[in-house]
């Protein structure tokens, strides 16, 4: 295993029997509990001839610690943070190659003097995304991952008082390519909006639903294409809404503008 | 693939218990895995040893506990434990399910091997 991100093939073989379910409601309003510490610590012992305790060599010190508590904590941080200067935070997931970036370059120029907006844009390498999206009025950081799959709260905030100046209504996140492990890496958004292109066929919802399942939002880009693909619109909308039912889709084309004036809309109205 | 960031993180919780309890090393380390927690078991326990390399669990043996996912129609309030991702309710065919549990990723508790125990 690839000790950098976990990829690669195992050194012994494996395989998964079975899908793992995980779909839940997950509402982020509310920092995450957790327990845990000193407190819940204590140590096994056994007795000895004349019965007083004596301490075993192994030790068994029992905890309910979640796992992802500093995820978790910092994600929670940064959402006091943005709640606190009222900014609207918003996670773009999908596969590498769906138009997010387009999307955002799109959504910035229509945006410029109306809403003020800031990015925060992930990679494993490169800045090339940061500077298609530098220009158009709002301030723009980019992360390089290195080797990391998805983006991360500790990360996305050291650059938040960075990245939003006085007066940010708007943070848009936009993660790595990947429609697994974002999903289960809270950032301390104010809500996920995953994506998917006519390209991509119609059931990326069924077959990733850690990310479809907590979406707050869902945008099919690349419609300009439809005419010229065996993609069936019904299908894909149909599935959307099996895996999250009533979630708000917006199907659009950066590319020629269709269906963006929906998308302009619903942006302005979550800060106004 | 995210296993091994989540390997990396309970690591860091089991050594951190190691060091408050003075101990050399770490003889067990059980997790408990939500079936809704977004973590495969099987890549869990393979990211183990190599997150735990040059730590004091380095040869610490992983205890992995199910547990299930549980879901309560909102609808009929017939509970279950549902096959995801398309959660329908046996008992009145609707969707509008309302979580229960399985969303855990624990860690429950850690075996330490103490050499010289303390009286």
């Amino acid at each position: 295993m690839c000790k950098e991100c976990g990829c690669g093939e195992p050194e012994h073989g494996h395989s998964h029997d079975h899908a793992h379910p995980h779909t839940h409601d997950h509402s982020h309003d509310h920092a995450h509990p957790h327990t845990g510490g000193p407190s819940h610590e204590h140590a096994d012992h056994t007795h000895d001839a004349s019965g007083a305790p004596v301490p075993r060599g192994d030790r068994v010190v029992r905890l309910e610690q979640k796992v992802l508590s500093r995820n978790d904590e910092a994600a929670a941080r940064n959402r006091a943070w943005l709640r606190e200067r009222g900014i609207t935070a918003v996670n773009l997931i999908s596969a590498p190659g769906t138009g997010k970036t387009l999307l955002l370059e799109k959504t910035l120029e229509a945006l410029e003097g109306r809403v003020p907006c800031a990015v925060i844009t992930g990679d494993q390498r490169t800045d090339n995304d940061a500077r298609r999206l530098a220009g158009k009025g709002a301030p723009v950081r980019q992360i390089e991952t290195v080797s990391a799959c998805h983006l991360d709260a500790e990360r996305v905030g050291e650059l938040l008082p960075t990245v939003c100046e006085g007066g940010t209504r708007l943070l848009f996140i936009e993660n790595v390519g990947n429609l697994v492990c974002p999903a289960a890496f809270d950032l301390g958004e104010s809500f996920k909006v995953a994506l998917l292109s006519t390209t991509e066929g119609e059931d990326k919802p069924i077959k990733y639903p850690s990310l479809f399942t907590r979406a707050g939002a869902v945008v099919i880009t690349k419609m300009d294409l439809a005419p010229h693909l065996d993609w069936d619109l019904s299908a894909c909308r149909r599935n959307i809404q099996g895996v999250r039912p009533g979630v708000f889709t917006f199907e659009l084309s950066a590319k020629t503008g269709e269906g963006m004036q929906g998308w302009l809309e619903y942006l302005e109205r979550l800060v106004s | 693939m995210h296993e091994l960031s989540v390997a990396l993180a309970l690591l860091e919780q089991v050594e951190a218990v190691a060091e408050r309890n003075r101990a050399e090393r770490v003889s067990r380390v059980t997790v408990t895995v939500g079936a809704l927690s977004g973590v495969d078991p099987a890549a869990l326990r393979l990211a183990f040893p190599v997150a735990a390399e040059e730590t004091r669990a380095a040869a610490a043996r992983l205890d992995i506990v199910d547990q299930p996912a549980r879901a309560r129609c909102r609808d009929c309030g017939h509970e279950s434990a549902p096959e995801f991702p398309l959660a329908v309710c046996a008992a009145c065919g609707s969707t509008d399910a309302e979580i229960l549990g399985g969303r855990d990723l624990v860690l429950t508790s850690v075996e330490l091997d103490t050499a010289d125990p303390e009286t």
